[in-house]
């Protein structure tokens, strides 16, 4: 899962938006950050990533307030019904309605990925901003721990560690975040190297800045595009990783739920042709996880152009 | 090596964190302090935490991964039983993976920004999003369920009845689930990869000197596009391995990974610890026949180093 394939072939999907605008300096004007929110509201497929997003947050917490249904008790009179009035989605297994567990469990799914990827990203920032700018044999020593831990599949370590500690959401967070941290930490360790040569680094140090400061205030800054692009993968990549520990039975215990648990009831059934316990979970965690990665994709390229422009 | 050495510590660590210790959790939540100091005494556990890890190492390097206490079967024993079977899995679905995905990123990089390229780019983005498990779960619900055509689980006995035509059934949806996610990772290198070479020098020379487009393109950038993808198949062990134990946790494919997974339900864990560092060890010199391949089909690497 450390391999991430270059999605970049996407931009050519629309052939229509300009790649390189000609005097698009000239156009936008305003700072750095202007020009990458341009480059990336010009990339229609990200913009449609983020609508999706955005509907998707809409759907898991605000529709249980409109689609009020009973997801704490069972209802044996009404086992695993298709789709039809009352149900649009069907019931489960134990007679609660699907689309209500879709929203409830993507409510799940949705506050661990970005809770796991933002505290995963900012461990991993720290960590790899504190190897680089050290150097020397702390850097050594920490980054062969990331090695160390980067050579155990993550799927491995995850189920380990999910066995070995009750899983509650909070805990799964912690999990997935302790997996998840040590791609960040390279990236970021890469980029100080070069960063801690720059001269605005050699003003501060000659001005009495202290390393921390150095780290908090120069570098971290400096970075911020590959960490907010890796935060976004992060987050797709997170909500995959729970869904499939979810799947292997290591998720969140029942009444609660996500994406992956309700795959995991349906298993059971596939044989009974019970298809909507299996479609509308697969299908909304496929559709969130691509919109994180058409945006990060996006945010790639933005932050590239705002790089080149300056 | 370094990285060797680090793996085993942390497995060491991951042993020691046991909610409760090792004896806890092999005697039962039941056992008496005195068992449990007896039984600490008996397995060394009582030693200094520094003594332990030397024992630990002496074990590994002997050979002995641990004992499962609930299997009554040692953690050698169990793997020599089960990861053959994963290896046969792995390699036939990478080595169809790369059948297809080689000519696909060929045709990609060839059909650039044509309605090949754009259907095929959102197919392997979708793919790619896909949690693997759930690609394996509409694979048997189409083909073993709707279709009535394969089997819907893994092939049960053992190797040596994998010729078999009904096994040999039975290992398509299996080797079919890997190889889709494997597919869509590779083809997406594979273009890029020839969208960098097809831009070369050489490329342009060879052309100048009469080569015809396809000589071109199946001599000169084929050959040097491939190179990357040798790392990449270093790279991508980890995850294929993760790809594995999900697979055979779906097809009951009676392979590592779902021997990993039982244990990981049964909390058995000398066999999760010994499995684990298995793993880690194959992604370790992984990495490194990558790095050394690289350097055999890419003279540059060698002369710069």
């Amino acid at each position: 899962m450390s391999v991430r394939a270059p999605v970049s072939g996407l931009d050519t999907l629309h052939p229509h938006a300009p790649v390189q605008v000609e005097g698009g300096e000239a156009r936008i004007g305003g700072s750095a950050w202007k020009l990458a929110a341009y480059v990336f509201l010009e990339n229609r497929l990200a913009v449609a990533g983020l609508v999706v997003v955005v509907v998707m947050f809409l759907f898991c917490f605000a529709g249980p307030l409109v689609w009020r249904v009973d997801l704490v008790h069972t209802d044996i009179a009404n086992l695993t019904q298709p789709p039809g009035s009352g149900h649009p989605l069907g019931t489960d297994i134990v007679g609660k309605d699907v689309l209500g567990q879709l929203m409830v469990g993507g409510q799940t799914s949705l506050e661990i990925g970005i809770t796991a990827a933002i505290l995963a990203t900012t461990f991993g920032v720290l960590w790899g901003a504190i190897a680089g700018f050290a150097g020397g044999w702390l850097d050594g020593l920490m980054m062969r721990i990331v090695d160390s831990l980067l050579a155990i599949p993550t799927l491995f370590l995850l189920l380990v560690l999910a066995a070995m500690f009750v899983t509650s959401v909070p805990m799964l967070i912690v999990i997935v975040a302790l997996v998840a941290w040590l791609v960040p930490a390279r990236l970021i360790r890469g980029e100080t190297l070069s960063l801690r040569t720059r001269e605005y680094v050699d003003a501060v140090r000659v001005m009495g800045g202290s390393g921390a400061r150095i780290v908090l205030r120069h570098i971290i800054p400096n970075t911020i595009g590959t960490i907010m692009v890796n935060a976004t993968f992060q987050v797709a990549d997170a909500i995959l990783l729970v869904a499939a520990l979810s799947y292997l039975g290591l998720g969140v215990p029942p009444p609660a739920t996500n994406w992956g648990d309700m795959l995991s009831d349906g298993v059971a059934y596939t044989y009974a042709g019970y298809w909507w316990l299996i479609y509308p979970a697969g299908i909304a965690i496929v559709v969130t996880v691509v919109a994180f990665n058409l945006i990060g994709d996006a945010m790639r390229d933005a932050f590239e152009v705002r790089l080149q422009k300056r | 090596m370094i990285v060797v050495v680090g793996v085993t510590i942390i497995t060491f660590l991951l042993t020691r964190l046991l909610p409760g210790g090792v004896a806890r959790a092999i005697l039962g939540s039941r056992a008496s302090p005195v068992e449990i100091a007896q039984f600490n005494h008996d397995n060394g556990l009582d030693l200094a935490i520094w003594q332990q890890y030397l024992v630990y190492i002496n074990q590994l390097v002997h050979g002995n991964l641990g004992f499962s206490y609930r299997l009554n079967e040692s953690v050698a024993g169990l793997l020599s039983d089960h990861l053959p079977k994963t290896i046969i899995l792995l390699g036939i679905s990478t080595l169809v993976a790369l059948a297809i995905a080689v000519p696909l990123g060929v045709m990609q990089a060839v059909r650039r920004n044509k309605i090949e390229d754009y259907s095929l780019t959102t197919l392997t983005f979708v793919l790619y999003s896909m949690p693997p498990f759930w690609i394996a779960l509409i694979l048997i619900k189409w083909f073993a369920i709707n279709l009535n055509m394969l089997p819907p689980q893994g092939p049960q006995g053992p190797i040596s009845t994998y010729l078999d035509p009904v096994e040999a059934s039975a290992l398509v949806l299996p080797v079919m689930a890997l190889a889709l996610v494997t597919i869509a990772l590779f083809s997406r290198y594979m273009r890029s990869s020839m969208l960098d070479n097809l831009v070369q020098d050489y490329v342009r020379t060879a052309r100048a000197k009469g080569v015809s487009t396809a000589g071109v393109l199946y001599k000169h950038v084929l050959r040097n596009a491939l190179i990357p993808i040798v790392t990449l198949l270093g790279l991508s062990l980890p995850g294929i391995f993760g790809g594995a134990l999900i697979t055979e946790a779906v097809f009951n494919y009676p392979g590592m990974g779902l021997l990993f997974w039982d244990s990981a339900q049964t909390r058995d864990y000398p066999v999760l610890l010994g499995v684990t560092i298995v793993v880690a060890l194959a992604t370790v010199v992984g990495n490194l026949l990558a790095d050394f391949f690289y350097a055999v089909v890419d003279p540059r690497v060698r002369i710069t180093e």
